[in-house]
């Protein structure tokens, strides 16, 4: 029999409001095998951990239960706190009486039987626990960057200074990901450009830093301190060692239609590319979809013009398997889609056009130099407008539920560029709430109104007609007047929402890292662990989180970067050792958990079992203690019961379900 | 290919044309319009409030004739194709009504959504194809013409799932497929004054002015609808560039060499 | 009139209407869309705070009820899915309910009349306007 000690915490008023505690107390002494209980106010404080070491001291307890919140919040506190006071942690289980009882319910007398309930089936556990000795692995001082945007680039050269080796992983053609496609950026002004290339060539000169540009993520196994990975790097079609990045190719292709990605097809591209001029690495790709030579076998232009001989059509795409310590993602975002909502008429109107693309606009090295224009004639607008929140904060289902956080900024910043550069153009800008939460954001919107004298209106815009005369008529609503507005206007502007990227379903599925219902990666804990994923050893930099701006992104993947470092600091990970287990004298080796496992932990062997005095030679299942994540699913599937998780046996099980139902 | 059809109201009386030009087009184009013995006018309007059962029942009559006959249900006018195809969304998903409705009608079997409702149009697109439409014409029509949808095929887009409720390109479609030259202009989807056109003259006539200018603006020579009410208050516009309105049915009928036949 | 009967009404409007008032976040793209405007006394965007406030009776007593067009535009168009239209749909079903306030009666019809009038008009307008 153990000698079990209960820890009952208030949790201030957490769980004491509405769980008489001092009952619980009294109540859990009459349980068999407790020889000791308690409550206290902070059972998590310094004073509180000294109450578990002094009565698991002086009672001689071989078990604790702590009678709290989620173990998901201090089981480790608590393991911690046995283990300095001589106890095996895995001698500790946690009675979740707050998340799962004081703060789901009202009535103090329900809620004190429930904490009652709950803490017996913990103590019925802990009697049958055994300790257990965590095992250790290895960890591989290699860190992989999924995506080469600014969020990557700053993970990737963090860590990197660090002294670890990384990979950045990038799907297209060149590192920069969408902040090489901005202007100049808030609330500074300076240039997107002039900022991002410093960094995107201190990535690429970096000794610890390799790049895949034009590369994917195929596979992922392993855990956390040693995963192995299967990166893809597509066939570029050109050798990247001979190509010296003259551009002459790109200038004498004679496939020249396909729309532009950089530039969000407001211009076409050649069939073999760089997407702009700054890309590192400075080697184009052939896009074969679009290539003559690809399509109908003859033209071959690039070949005969390239000096270096750098062209090669046969190229394959060549796989790399690479170990990695660590695993940080950084797939950033993209804009939604907004002809969704025609009544904005993007897709009936060249003039329509979305934020993205007026950064293209806007930019010298766009498709029209940087000139604001019209594309639908080359015009110098006069009159341009902004409409805020196109697919953020919709409970319809087109849209999203969310804030997409940077618009109201980064329109702020058109509409005073525009004005400072085009004096003669009125700027409106209808929104709903205009939001500026961040360091001289505010300063920087009222710059817009009171310096630059922009046009803002409370309300949301219903419909943009375009016009025979070419312009566009704007129909919109002026809450603070109660008038509807009909405003002509020659250019729309849309601050469409932005949503992860498309990829990152697929990446997160890989990585076993959860993903929310609107495709942002979830994070360990909201408040304490923003940029852990729950899957140990994953990491998270960037928009795949959640919407952010560029210095919340860099200032992100900078703290991305050293829970990667804190990791590869370390040479050993303890593992967890509460794993599958198989009891050979009931295994018949038919295969099925070896089916359900997901980690693939599950192997048999051959062996000679001793079966009561009877020696004979089974096939039976062993498990990999460094792969198996504990999850159980090899114990339910086992149809013969020879599967059982150390620390969470089926008996174990059946000891809370009893003392619940008891 | 036969199926059920319900004409309305409007179309025995003001609106004959759209009714026995569609009958003539669909025998040309091979399906046939059975027209539901004693049909029930369907109210003209979508009941206002959900706790409205006694007005929906015409509709359900009529969908569930459809039903013991195997029929799809077809309609030509956007009025009766809004508010049948509504109700039998309610009857399919929304219990309250489904059993209120159920109780009064005592059939011998409850009817529960099971017709599918469709729009001649989209006969003409779904099942004929436009692409065979097409090959049917004998007069293809070469002139520029708007579509005027309105608000009742298109709103509210989730239930009556007819078009892009912004952007539409089925009757643009169907232009070209009789071959005229469809003329995009923004109104196209704005209602025409609709209901209130009988109390609020004035009103309505400001309404359809701005579709007119609008569709004139464009370049649209002629302005096609599938609904009586939007003809009669189209034809009120008093706008200097006040287009001809026709029914498609007609244009379809001229495209197909019917029209002096009927 | 009682606190107990504000309330009675305004859970009323939203029964009838099937509209969620409460997912307003008051962007205005109701008004911004709304061929009647200029013609309603309370807008489509008020129509959906005045039930938030319970003022039901000054809705039942608005012009906009005979201005409405029932177009959906408002409903299409809201971002919150809160069918702004249906509220003015549901306070001029509750005010034609009662006894006397039809607002149309059969005798108005023949000066409303011309020879072009489609039955389908006639109809919808007693539909909307009288029980």
């Amino acid at each position: 029999m153990q000698r079990v000690g209960v820890f009952v915490c208030h949790c201030g008023s957490n769980i004491a409001a509405t769980v008489d505690v001092k009952k619980v107390v009294e109540m859990v002494s009459l349980e068999p095998g407790v020889v000791h209980a308690e409550d206290y106010q902070y059972m998590c404080s310094e004073a509180g951990q000294a109450r578990i070491d002094a009565a698991i001291k002086e009672k001689g307890l071989t078990g604790i239960v702590v009678c709290s919140c989620s173990p998901r919040m201090h089981e480790a506190t608590f393991r911690k706190a046995a283990e300095r006071a001589g106890l095996n942690p895995y001698m500790v289980e946690i009675a979740n009486i707050r998340e799962h009882c004081s703060w789901i319910h009202k009535d103090m007398e329900e809620a004190t039987k429930k904490a009652v309930v709950l803490a017996r089936a913990a103590i019925a556990k802990v009697n049958l626990n055994a300790p257990l000795q965590p095992g250790e692995s290895l960890v591989t001082k290699r860190a992989l960057v999924i995506g080469g945007g600014i969020a990557g680039i700053q993970t990737a050269i963090d860590i990197a200074d660090a002294g670890y080796e990384v990979d950045i992983v990038e799907k297209t053609p060149s590192i920069g990901g969408r902040m090489s496609q901005l202007d100049k950026t808030f609330p500074t002004l300076d240039c997107s450009a002039c900022i991002l290339t410093p960094k995107m060539v201190e990535a690429a000169a970096h000794e610890k830093i390799t790049i895949y540009t034009y590369s994917e993520v195929d596979k992922v196994t392993g855990f956390v301190g040693d995963f192995t990975v299967d990166i893809r790097k597509k066939a570029r079609s050109i050798d990247m060692n001979k190509c010296t990045g003259c551009g002459v190719c790109q200038e004498k292709c004679p496939s020249k239609k396909t729309p532009s990605e950089f530039n969000r097809g407001l211009n076409t591209r050649s069939a073999i590319y760089t997407p702009f001029a700054q890309a590192i690495p400075n080697v184009p790709v052939i896009d074969r979809d679009a290539c003559i030579k690809f399509k109908t076998g003859k033209c071959g232009i690039c070949e005969k013009v390239c000096q270096a001989g750098a062209i090669d059509y046969e190229q394959k795409d060549e796989i790399v398997t690479q170990k990695y310590g660590a695993i940080v993602v950084a797939t950033g975002f993209d804009v939604i889609k907004v002809d969704q909502y025609e009544e904005y008429a993007y897709s009936q109107s060249k003039d329509v056009i979305t934020s993205l693309e007026l950064e293209r606009i806007m930019n010298a090295a766009g498709p029209t130099k940087g000139h604001l224009e019209r594309l639908s004639d080359g015009k110098h607008p006069k009159e341009m407008v902004f409409i805020q929140c196109v697919g953020s904060r919709c409970s319809d289902d087109k849209g999203k539920s969310y804030c997409s956080k940077i618009c109201c900024m980064y329109t702020a910043k058109h509409a005073m560029l525009i004005r400072d550069k085009y004096p003669d153009v009125n700027v409106t800008v209808f929104y709903i709430d205009v939001r500026t939460p961040g360091k001289n954001f505010d300063e920087f919107y009222r710059r817009a109104v009171e310096d630059y004298g922009v046009n803002y209106i409370k309300g949301q815009v219903g419909k943009v007609a375009p016009q025979p005369d070419g312009s566009l008529l704007v129909q919109g609503v002026d809450l603070i007047d109660n008038k509807q507005i009909l405003k002509k206007a020659d250019m729309v502007v849309l601050a469409a929402a932005i949503e992860p990227e498309k990829d990152v379903r697929r990446i997160a599925t890989m990585l076993t890292a959860s993903i929310d219902t609107n495709n942002f990666l979830t994070e360990s804990h909201a408040k304490l662990r923003p940029v852990e994923s729950p899957t140990a050893g994953v990491f998270l930099s960037g928009v795949c989180q959640g919407p952010k701006d560029i210095p919340e992104t860099v200032a992100q993947a900078g703290a991305a970067a050293v829970k990667a470092i804190g990791l590869l600091a370390k040479d050993k990970l303890l593992t967890n050792p509460c794993t599958a287990k198989a009891d050979e004298l009931m295994c018949n080796g038919c295969s099925t958990c070896a089916n359900v496992c997901p980690y693939g932990a599950i192997t048999y062997e051959t062996k000679e079992i001793n079966d009561h005095g009877i020696r004979e030679t089974r096939r039976v299942a062993s498990v990999n203690n460094a792969l198996c994540q504990g999850c159980g699913a090899c114990t339910v599937a086992c149809p013969s019961g020879a599967m059982d998780l150390q620390g969470f046996s089926n008996r174990q099980i059946l000891a809370e379900v009893d003392a619940i139902c008891r | 290919m036969v199926y059920s059809y319900y004409p309305g109201c409007t179309l025995k009386t003001k609106a004959k044309d759209l009714d026995r030009y569609a009958k003539e087009c669909a025998k040309a184009l091979g399906f046939e319009l059975e027209e539901i013995e004693n049909w029930q006018c369907c109210g003209g309007v979508y009941p206002l409030g959900t706790d409205e059962i006694a007005s929906k029942l015409s509709s359900v009559r009529a969908l569930n004739e459809a039903k013991v006959k195997g029929q799809d249900l077809v309609t030509v006018c956007s009025a009766c194709h809004h508010v049948i195809k509504r109700t039998n969304d309610d009857m399919k998903n929304v219990e309250d009504i489904r059993t209120r409705a159920n109780n009064y009608m005592e059939l011998e079997e409850p009817y529960a959504g099971e017709t599918t409702v469709l729009h001649y149009l989209e006969v003409l697109r779904d099942r004929v194809g436009f692409d065979v439409l097409k090959e049917k014409v004998v007069k293809p029509l070469g002139r520029k013409i708007g579509a005027y949808y309105g608000c009742l095929l298109l709103r509210p887009s989730k239930i009556v799932q007819f078009d892009n409720p912004e952007n539409p390109t089925i009757i643009e479609d169907f232009i070209k497929a009789i071959g005229g030259e469809p003329v995009i202009y923004p109104y196209r989807n704005e209602c025409c004054g609709g209901y209130v056109s009988l109390k609020e003259k004035e009103m309505a006539g400001k309404m359809v002015d701005r579709i007119m200018d609008s569709a004139a603006g464009m370049g649209a020579e002629e302005l096609i609808t599938a609904c009586p009410l939007c003809m009669y208050n189209l034809n009120k516009s008093e706008s200097a560039n006040k287009l001809p309105v026709y029914y498609f049915t007609e244009l379809l009928a001229e495209a197909l060499g019917l029209k002096e036949e009927v | 009139m009682s606190g107990h009967l504000h309330e009675d009404m305004k859970s009323r409007v939203i029964d009838i209407s099937g509209a969620s008032p409460h997912k307003c976040m008051k962007c205005g793209k109701c008004s911004a869309s709304c061929p009647s405007f200029d013609e309603m006394d309370i807008k489509p965007h008020q129509f959906v705070s005045y039930v938030n406030n319970g003022d039901i009776e000054a809705l039942m007593a608005s012009k906009s009820l005979g201005k409405c067009l029932s177009c959906f535009a408002c409903v299409e168009r809201c971002p919150r899915d809160v069918k702004p239209g249906k509220i003015v749909d549901a306070a001029r079903q509750m005010l034609i309910r009662q006894q006397g306030q039809a607002m149309l009666t059969p005798e108005d019809v023949p000066e409303l009349l011309d020879p072009e009038v489609p039955q389908q008009l006639l109809m919808s307008a007693f539909r909307r306007y009288s029980r």
